[in-house]
């Protein structure tokens, strides 16, 4: 669904030792809008900050699933319990595909999921508070998918081949979404008193945790500069939130909702928003969000239940092979 | 508003169908986030989708022969445990995967001739469904037939588990062929297949998978039934507090 723009450490700067005049054809061809392709020659800490990312990304998508799977058997209505059950398919189809996208880079996706298990690795914190009631099934999609949106359609000019194109296909199926869920607002806004309130409710618990999907305030960003010069990122946290919020006010006014912040006001066309509470975003990434442990224990669990049918496909698979390579 | 049975038989018996598809399509979506690979996930959720889209069609003729203005919801939200005439097999627990692998290709076997069968129906709109059906469980057949060879023929402890799901399982097979007295004029007309005719087949296929799978076939043994006529396991009436909820707690919404 998401990746997020987390602070990035600092590496070691590897480009000491690496060619300078490697570096130097890579940033032309990086700045002539060339594609990177897997067997290409790139810095290493190039591959490195496309790992994370790509695989953070990943990571979300599957970690997204649960959240919303919490209302699969729950779903008002067989068309919306199909539509749900298809879209968290999509989601984890993604993470599939992004894996496959980071595994170009040389790392597995059993590495990559054993980062994810052992708390090595990131995922969106937006998956870290817990879905209430079914209206947050539309906001997630209208405020969840629209962030996402906002994020991943600069993402299909990548500068890495494997991960833009990857992020074609994402942004088609998340738009669907991301409609999809405007549309069950849609149908709660226009229901009865207790569905506009259940709308309302949803808007005011997902509003400011998805503004601060957009990461950190530039002021505060550390690592823009490098994803920016190798155009993995083409805008900065604060240029996406804007945009974001531009679009989304005049969504939630169709919807007779209201955003739960008094100070928005509308100046020369853009939306100003009131201040976001850094540290409940801070909190939340520390692993303090309300399902942080939850998400990590369902994540795990499914992972170490499985251990006993993927040992029973590779043993099948083992004699088979064995089988037919003696006949 | 509580949906009352429908008088038609033919509602009826489309109703009994599309309770075996939701059911068992609301079960494997339980399975969300907790499949054993990613891949898996996927087909689980396939194979889901494909039943609820198959009860929904099976819903809304229903309603429509019936007509009284039913709509596909209304006969899954708004009727009781009482009044769902879905198989004992398809409302088991999921268990572990050799179980909801096992249930599926048990189910599978049989709905894949029933819907072959069906597309033969001189009811124009049951041949239809029937139609998109078959491929749809064609692929649930080849798909959970791969996974009880592998779990029969991989490890020990797979063998074990596959094992235990067919003893838990094998009652709840004979009730795939049971026959309501309101289904034989069905039957006679040719709207409706006899479940008999395809027994042999579903015997051929399970035993067939089984041997391959290392597992002897069980024989005979008694054979639970009741669900078609509404006498259920204590474990479907949780499926539907869960299912049913939402629009029981807000009545009459739109959603």
């Amino acid at each position: 669904m998401y990746t997020q723009a987390l602070n990035q450490r600092g590496e070691g700067d590897e480009r000491l030792l690496e060619d300078a005049a490697a570096l130097e054809r890579f940033q032309a061809r990086i700045d002539a809008e060339e594609r990177i392709e897997p067997n290409d020659w790139m810095p290493a800490q190039y591959r490195r900050t496309l790992t994370r990312q790509i695989s953070q990304h990943a990571h979300s998508e599957i970690i997204g699933m649960q959240p919303e799977g919490n209302w699969i058997t729950r779903a008002p209505s067989l068309r919306r319990k199909a539509a749900l059950l298809a879209k968290i398919q999509d989601e984890c189809g993604h993470g599939l595909y992004l894996y496959a996208a980071a595994e170009t880079l040389g790392t597995s996706r059993e590495e990559l999921l054993d980062q994810l298990h052992s708390g090595r690795a990131k995922y969106s914190s937006i998956f870290n508070y817990p879905t209430l009631t079914w209206a947050d099934m539309g906001t997630i999609g209208w405020l969840v998918d629209g962030a996402a949106i906002m994020n991943q359609i600069p993402l299909c000019r990548c500068s890495y081949g494997p991960y833009a194109r990857a992020m074609i296909r994402v942004c088609k199926e998340e738009s669907f979404h991301q409609r999809q869920g405007y549309e069950i607002m849609l149908a709660l806004s226009r229901g009865n008193d207790e569905q506009k309130a259940m709308a309302q409710d949803a808007l005011n618990r997902w509003w400011w945790p998805c503004l601060m999907m957009f990461g950190p305030p530039d002021t505060a960003s550390q690592h823009s500069d490098a994803s920016m010069r190798w155009k993995i990122k083409r805008f900065s946290n604060d240029e996406l939130r804007q945009k974001f919020i531009d679009a989304t006010v005049p969504q939630a006014h169709f919807l007779g909702l209201t955003i739960p912040d008094p100070e928005l006001r509308c100046v020369d066309g853009h939306w100003q928003h009131g201040p976001l509470d850094w540290d409940e975003f801070a909190r939340v990434i520390a692993g303090h969000g309300q399902c942080n442990r939850d998400r990590m224990a369902v994540r795990r669990r499914a992972h170490a239940e499985g251990e006993w049918v993927r040992e029973a496909a590779a043993a099948f698979a083992a004699k088979h092979s064995a089988q037919l390579a003696a006949e | 508003m509580i949906v009352e049975a429908p008088a038609s038989p033919l509602a009826r018996y489309a109703l009994r169908r599309a309770d075996d598809a939701l059911i068992l399509g609301h079960r494997l979506s339980e399975w969300s986030a907790m499949a054993p690979t990613l891949e898996e996930e996927m087909a689980l959720s396939n194979m889901a989708l494909d039943l609820i889209g198959q009860s929904r069609a099976l819903y809304t003729y229903a309603g429509e022969v019936e007509g009284k203005g039913q709509s596909e919801d209304d006969f899954a939200y708004m009727r009781r445990e009482r009044e769902y005439q879905n198989i004992l097999l398809v409302e088991r627990p999921n268990g572990d995967f050799a179980q909801t692998m096992l249930r599926q290709f048990f189910f599978a076997a049989f709905a894949y001739p029933y819907w072959l069968a069906m597309m033969r129906s001189t009811d124009a709109t049951l041949a239809a469904i029937a139609a998109k059906s078959e491929k749809e469980i064609a692929y649930h057949l080849r798909h959970s037939s791969e996974w009880v060879l592998r779990l029969g023929d991989g490890t020990a402890e797979s063998h074990r588990r596959l094992a235990e799901a067919l003893e838990e399982l094998w009652p709840y097979t004979g009730e795939l062929f049971a026959v309501l007295p309101d289904e034989t004029a069905l039957i006679a007309a040719g709207v409706a297949v006899d479940p008999d005719t395809l027994r042999g087949e579903w015997e051929a296929t399970v035993r067939a998978v089984l041997e391959r799978a290392t597992l002897a076939m069980p024989s005979g043994g008694w054979m639970q039934q009741g669900g078609r006529e509404g006498r259920h396991s204590e474990h479907l009436g949780h499926l539907l507090a869960e299912l049913q909820y939402v629009p029981r707690m807000i009545p009459g919404a739109t959603w």
